[in-house]
């Protein structure tokens, strides 16, 4: 294992969607045991310089491996396909109407004050997001199909965007 | 069977040789110093046998600054010299700060960090820090019998880069030597956690007198992990205080106060205010200057409703926190109180109604951060055995961002992200022949630069001249385990390394601690010249100390003549460290750090392979077979 090691070498997990996620936590945790900045606070210098970029390195792997959508990115990545920005003109219209939609229904209640209904689209889609998971997964167990998968990757980048949005009115009518 | 053995590069030669260390809770209202002594968190008094310091300076024309208890009996006598809830200021602009018209302080109107004038000149809020923990550091020395290794530091969770920074600046100054700037609500669940074995999902309600924050932790085996963290660093016991105060005036209908009266009043409100976690009514009596007598009596009712608002505005924080967590009330397993201010019994009843469980009170809520503190410092300054330790890994509390075209924010490194973090962004030229770009760094969740922080503005400088967008310069951001930022540049294409100068929207710059550093030491009974000798010595003992233990444990890694090499710089650091030349121990120092520079990434390595072949201790024979498998891999 190397600092310049992928993300899942340097857990040693195998490069694949469906991950173990407590393998990943217990590993992450093993090695950040090793690395982390307090076990070296009464170090020198260079070890502390080392150890601060050791615990970033792995901090960052961590992080993209741990949750589905950063994960499939950094695997597509990995396979060499540029899944890019959300970016509208890529997107097929009947993609692009759905989203509106969503849209409406998010300002509208955001409008009315409605935590409630904003609660619902939340539930909603978490739940429609969680199928396009699964159906993702499906596109990266064998045999991979890299270029199905990057479309995928892209409508649930749209799809995280939307439900941070609903968060985020959640939370300005919170306040 | 050699290759199982853990090595643990944080492990100190000599275990039983017990290094100083303490912990240190830098309050709005009060500090605390406490250490750990014969494997118990204890606090340490002043010789009066008081625990508590109160966060009061007093500067007078000439003398020595009064901190503590005697500057506190002078408040209303001298109001404008007496400087309380100094943190409030810390890394804050003078627009920063409230009810600015109704403190008794001469604010100086330069921009960035508020400055006082004091009848010893104008002071800093690190200068005025720096005279509480200089104060604290002279207590545990004389308690301790000796120089401390370092320092934990403990600042709320949200504060942002300004005031971390401050902070540090502030103990610098004090003569500590800071091991780590401490999240408070971190601090506590450690001291909670360890106490009481906790394992599940903790919150951890921290109301101060000036501060508030809330973290949601996952304690597992030995790991205290930061799920969010939320709060307002403007808000604690202080603005309860307030209230009270308001109330008195309209109540008993006073005229435009002194600033003397002024003080005296918001002594009055605190009193009632402690005296109503007691008791269902509080007197309130004060005779004037003005000749004007105050007797009133503050119930608990009427106390509940004139602080209904600020009660509520903690708990919004507690549902951004627990969203940010990916959590729901009934996941929360227990939520520990920190902070004078949650004595409140308003206060128990709302957190108690929001997590619908009783919170948990079995830990003294002023004395918990200044303990975990000190627990860590332990733990830092290696005093725990390898296996007996435990992990913290907190996050930063506000988004860092950049300003983009448009008075934008583009998020550089989210809320919540563990650290230390770093992130790399790319910039290029808009102009042929750009040569300087200018970034400005903010912090903050707002996407309009004017509602986020400003923390610094800086220039890359030396671009070579392109034409326009073909610069690829890339900027690195970095967040250290204190949750502060640092900022590196090099230009892609051609490998130019752009400097950085950052210049702190509400910080000192370099020069300005190193004046207050000559100014506090021609102010203080301590010998300079000695103090900052002893320091280096401490530092050569701890650096060829570390060392040697990493030659016991890893000596094989190094060529004869590499190890050699090594030996010769520890002997000459050795040699220079009885001596009375500061600077020839520094540069001793810096050549045994080069000579070993190369060591240490080779035992990082070697460390971090054993994270996992140690795992699989068990499986004795294949641990033996696979790990020399995979030392073939890296």
């Amino acid at each position: 294992m190397n600092f310049s090691d992928d993300h899942f070498a340097l857990f040693e997990l195998p490069h694949a969607f469906r991950l173990d996620l407590g393998a990943l936590d217990l590993r992450y945790r093993e090695i950040q045991a090793k690395v982390h900045p307090d076990k070296f606070a009464h170090a020198g210098d260079a070890e502390r310089r080392l150890s601060l970029q050791w615990a970033t390195r792995v901090n960052e792997a961590y992080q993209t491996l741990k949750k589905p959508l950063p994960r499939a990115k950094y695997l597509l990545h990995l396979a060499g396909q540029d899944v890019g920005a959300e970016n509208n003109t890529a997107m097929p219209m009947d993609f692009l109407i759905e989203q509106m939609e969503w849209r409406e229904a998010v300002a509208e209640a955001r409008a009315a004050g409605n935590h409630h209904e904003l609660e619902h689209l939340h539930h909603r889609l978490k739940h429609d997001i969680s199928e396009r998971f699964e159906e993702l997964a499906a596109l990266f167990d064998a045999p991979q199909d890299h270029v199905q998968a990057t479309d995928r990757v892209r409508r649930l980048m749209f799809l995280d965007k939307l439900l941070f949005e609903i968060d985020d009115a959640i939370a300005a009518i919170d306040e | 069977m050699a290759l199982l053995q853990i090595a643990e590069p944080g492990e100190s030669a000599a275990p039983h040789q017990h290094k100083l260390a303490v912990g240190i809770d830098l309050g709005t209202t009060n500090s605390l110093v406490a250490t750990v002594r014969s494997s118990l968190s204890v606090v340490l008094t002043d010789e009066l046998g008081r625990p508590l310091l109160p966060s009061v300076v007093r500067y007078t024309a000439g003398g020595a600054p009064e901190v503590g208890f005697a500057a506190q009996e002078q408040q209303s006598v001298d109001p404008r010299n007496t400087i309380v809830s100094v943190k409030r200021f810390m890394g804050r602009g003078i627009e920063d700060i409230a009810h600015r018209e109704s403190l008794p302080y001469e604010f100086e109107t330069s921009p960035g960090m508020v400055r006082l004038h004091t009848a010893a000149g104008v002071k800093s809020p690190v200068e005025v820090s720096a005279d509480i923990l200089r104060t604290l550091r002279l207590r545990a020395e004389a308690a301790l019998g000796g120089q401390l290794v370092g320092a934990v530091i403990t600042v709320p969770a949200y504060f942002d880069d300004a005031q971390r920074q401050a902070t540090k600046d502030a103990a610098k100054l004090a003569g500590l030597s800071v091991l780590r700037l401490l999240n408070e609500p971190t601090a506590a669940a450690v001291a909670y956690g360890l106490d009481n074995a906790a394992e599940g999902v903790y919150a951890v309600y921290d109301l101060g007198g000036g501060t508030f924050d809330i973290s949601i932790l996952n304690l597992s085996k030995g790991v205290f992990e930061v799920l969010s963290t939320g709060g307002d660093s403007a808000l604690g016991g202080d603005d309860f205080d307030q209230r009270i105060f308001c109330w008195i005036i309209e109540a008993a209908k006073l005229k435009p106060l002194s600033i003397e009266d002024s003080r005296l009043l918001l002594t009055r409100a605190r009193e009632a205010k402690e005296y109503l976690t007691f008791h269902g009514v509080a007197p309130v009596t004060a005779r004037l200057n003005s000749g004007e007598v105050v007797d009133l009596k503050l119930t608990t009712e009427i106390f509940t409703e004139i602080s209904q608002t600020l009660v509520a505005k903690t708990i919004q924080p507690v549902k951004k926190a627990l969203r940010d967590a990916g959590l729901s009330v009934s996941e929360v397993k227990g939520v520990v109180m920190v902070g004078g201010a949650t004595r409140m019994p308003q206060v128990q009843r709302a957190v108690g109604e929001f997590f619908k469980q009783d919170p948990l009170n079995n830990l003294d809520p002023d004395k918990v951060v200044a303990l975990g503190a000190a627990m860590q410092a332990n733990l830092l300054a290696g005093n725990r055995a390898a296996g007996d330790d435990w992990l913290l890994l907190d996050v930063i509390p506000l988004s860092l961002g950049l300003e983009m075209m448009g008075g934008l924010v583009e998020k550089v490194i989210p809320r919540n992200s563990t650290i230390p973090a770093a992130r790399a962004q790319e910039f290029t030229t808009f102009r042929d022949g750009q040569t300087a770009l200018a970034v400005h760094i903010v912090q903050g969740e707002r996407e309009i630069v004017t509602d986020c922080r400003s923390l610094a503005r800086f220039e890359l400088r030396g671009i070579p001249p392109m034409v326009a967008g073909a610069a690829r310069i890339r900027v690195t951001f970095q967040v250290d385990a204190d949750g502060l930022l640092a900022v590196s540049a090099r230009e892609e294409s051609t490998g130019v390394e752009a400097s950085v100068t950052v210049k702190p929207s509400y910080g000192l710059s370099d020069d300005e601690i190193a004046g207050m550093l000559k100014d506090s030491m021609a102010h203080t009974r301590d010998d300079a010249q000695r103090r900052a000798l002893k320091e280096a010595q401490v530092e050569a003992q701890r650096l060829i100390e570390a060392v040697q233990s990493a030659l016991k444990t890893d000596g094989e890694l190094l060529s004869p003549v590499q190890l050699t090499k090594v030996e010769t710089a520890i002997a000459n650091l050795q040699a220079t460290a009885i001596g009375e030349n500061r600077r020839h121990i520094t540069l001793a120092m810096d050549d045994l750090e080069a000579e070993t520079k190369e060591f240490a990434a080779q035992r990082m390595n070697k460390s971090i392979h054993n994270a996992f072949a140690g795992k699989r201790i068990e499986e004795l024979e294949e641990v033996a077979g696979s790990a020399k498998g995979k030392e073939g891999c890296a």
